[in-house]
């Protein structure tokens, strides 16, 4: 998919919008949707910094959720938060709740270990391991136990194809993935994270450190992705959360300042606030 | 108005480069010192001891003759040494670098610890050595026995190869470790599968720098009482063995002349061993670096 083509898909989401049949046909597609993640009065804190403050948010089924928001205003650290990635940091602490699927990710009995095989996680730098890409995708399989070459074979080939880099780089699935570009390595990234056949995919800021061309090539992926899976992708890139996402947070300074439709949040924002951020005043 | 007077300093000019150029060569002279009078101190004791490096000289025990003497004792007995001390050395160096790098809390106590070990790697080996005879040749009855020597030779070594495992697993970036938990991966698997083959090569490299240490040391050996000369190997890690540089420390104390050249032959096997360890532990990390 072009570039144009996106925009042509944006031009439509807003035709669709001014449709009244359409529009009730789509707020009975989101009736239908499920909430995967909900996060109620959530607070976390890096010592006595407090970070996020009251956040409540629900992310849909089959949906690309957009984190937006200017830098350090707790988006990086929301979505973290929502893998307990963010435990890693000693210093944090949190109060209120995050529910995924009808259960607390904080609950005594939820091990940290299912959560993730469940919530995959897309990095803001491309991180392959120092490993071939056969065994960068195969990662997660054999972490869970997958030790049959032939179910490997299938995970590995299934995970480059959902991630569209299948025929790029299926003559050399032994070569080290540190060679290959950035765009590749992300890409690789991405299928390491479906070889775990996630439920949902966080993203932070997948393609910051890209150049143009696999930003589009990136992007018109998740488009194909969200038929199967919950995307939450953080992005300082306001075009890209435009033209991807359905549903957009604006976050600022650690507190949502709103969430709506994405083409609420672009075309008539509420809040003068997330009207100044979207037309670039300031962030 | 200019503040630099041009003139006064293309005047200065030559003066300055001068300088520049007497001092490169001075730097150069004394870079020369020091290689001199290594080279010599290697020819001589090339020459010295090339004629005893005989087939024979690996094969027979020591002597009291110098034309029939020989390392095959104090050979095998270092390499039991080595043996023995390797296995010890690497387990529980890896194990305290794992341990503090990747679950130990961060905190003052383990700051202080951690701080503690790069000094001990700089306690002299004698220290180690008295430590030995008091706890493992003396306390636990294990007299100059191989496993006594092993044991000392690992705590002296220990220290070096922490520190080289814990910088080699602190240059880990941090993305991988990530993405590997970011799988569900549990913090064994992620040491395991992504942060011990990456920083193995750094780790190998420490480990083969500190043997080759181990291998030279004369002073714990002789205050835990080694035995200079010997006429068997050892058959177990409780049998007492000597070793390479005890063997030479021996001969060169002999009066008979002809023992120097021994020695020096002596010291050219320890030497080439030395010099195939570095060589080891160079192409290693050549080869391994920079891979991030
Ligand atoms: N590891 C950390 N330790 C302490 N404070 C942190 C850490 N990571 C982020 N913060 C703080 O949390 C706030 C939000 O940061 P972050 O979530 O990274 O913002 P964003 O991703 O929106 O740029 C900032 O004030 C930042 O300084
Ligand atoms: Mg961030």
């Amino acid at each position: 998919m072009t570039s144009s083509k996106v925009k042509e898909e944006k031009n439509m989401n807003t035709v669709y919008d001014t449709a009244v049949q359409d529009r009730t046909e789509e707020n009975r597609t989101i009736e239908q949707t499920q909430a995967v993640f909900q996060a109620k009065d959530f607070n976390l804190w890096y010592g006595n910094n407090h970070a996020l403050q009251n956040i409540n948010l629900d992310f849909n089924e089959n949906e690309i959720s957009a984190i937006i928001g200017p830098s350090g205003c707790g988006k990086s650290t929301f979505i973290k938060s929502l893998n307990r990635m963010v435990e890693l940091v000693p210093i944090v602490r949190t109060e209120g709740d995050i529910v995924y699927r009808d259960q607390s990710i904080f609950d005594k009995s939820y091990t940290v270990e299912d959560l993730r095989t469940k919530v995959g996680m897309v990095f803001q730098k491309p991180n392959p391991f120092p490993k071939s890409i056969y065994d960068n995708v195969a990662y997660g399989a054999r972490v869970h136990g997958v030790r049959n070459k032939k179910v490997l074979d299938q995970v590995v080939e299934k995970s480059l194809k959902g991630a569209a880099i299948w025929d790029e780089v299926k003559d050399r699935l032994n070569d080290n993935a540190y060679g290959l570009s950035g765009g590749q390595q992300q890409r690789i990234c991405i299928a390491r994270a479906l070889a775990i056949e996630p439920d949902v995919i966080l993203m932070d800021e997948p393609t910051s450190a890209l150049d143009p061309i696999s930003t589009t090539k990136i992007e018109d992926l998740m488009h194909e992705l969200k038929k199967d899976y919950s995307i939450v992708i953080v992005t300082h890139n306001m075009q890209q959360a435009a033209r991807i996402s359905d549903r957009t947070a604006f976050f600022y300074q650690g507190y949502v300042v709103e969430y709506d439709k994405t083409n609420v949040i672009f075309d008539k924002p509420k809040d003068q606030r997330t009207e100044d951020y979207v037309s670039g005043r300031f962030g | 108005m200019e503040l630099i007077n041009k003139q006064e300093v293309s005047k200065k000019l030559s003066g300055r480069l001068l300088l520049n150029k007497v001092l490169k060569y001075i730097f150069l002279l004394f870079t020369l010192v020091g290689l001199v009078v290594l080279a010599t101190l290697l020819i001589d004791t090339v020459l010295d001891g090339w004629r005893y490096l005989t087939p024979d000289f690996f094969t027979s025990y020591s002597s009291s003759r110098p034309e029939s003497a020989g390392i095959y004792g104090a050979l095998i007995g270092t390499l039991w040494l080595m043996a023995v001390t390797a296995p010890i050395a690497i387990i529980l160096s890896v194990g305290t670098a794992l341990y503090l790098e990747e679950y130990a809390p961060k905190n003052r106590l383990v700051n202080f610890i951690k701080v503690n070990i790069s000094n001990l790697a700089g306690v002299p080996s004698v220290v180690f050595g008295l430590l030995g005879l008091t706890l493992f040749v003396r306390l636990m009855e294990l007299d100059s026995s191989v496993l006594a020597a092993a044991l000392t030779m690992s705590l002296m070594i220990l220290p070096v190869i922490v520190v080289a495992s814990q910088e080699s697993i602190r240059s880990v970036p941090s993305t991988i470790r990530e993405a590997s938990i970011g799988m569900g991966a549990t913090k064994w698997q992620t040491i395991t599968r992504v942060i011990l083959p990456a920083a193995v090569p750094g780790i190998i490299t420490g480990i083969i720098l500190a043997l080759s240490r181990a291998i030279g040391e004369t002073a714990p050996l002789i205050i835990i009482g080694i035995p200079t000369i010997l006429l068997f190997t050892p058959t177990g890690v409780l049998d007492t063995f000597s070793a390479l540089p005890m063997q030479i420390y021996s001969w060169v104390k002999l009066p008979n002349p002809e023992f120097q050249s021994v020695t020096a032959a002596g010291i050219i096997v320890l030497l080439f061993i030395l010099f195939l360890m570095n060589s080891v532990a160079i192409y290693i990390r050549n080869k391994y670096s920079k891979r991030f």
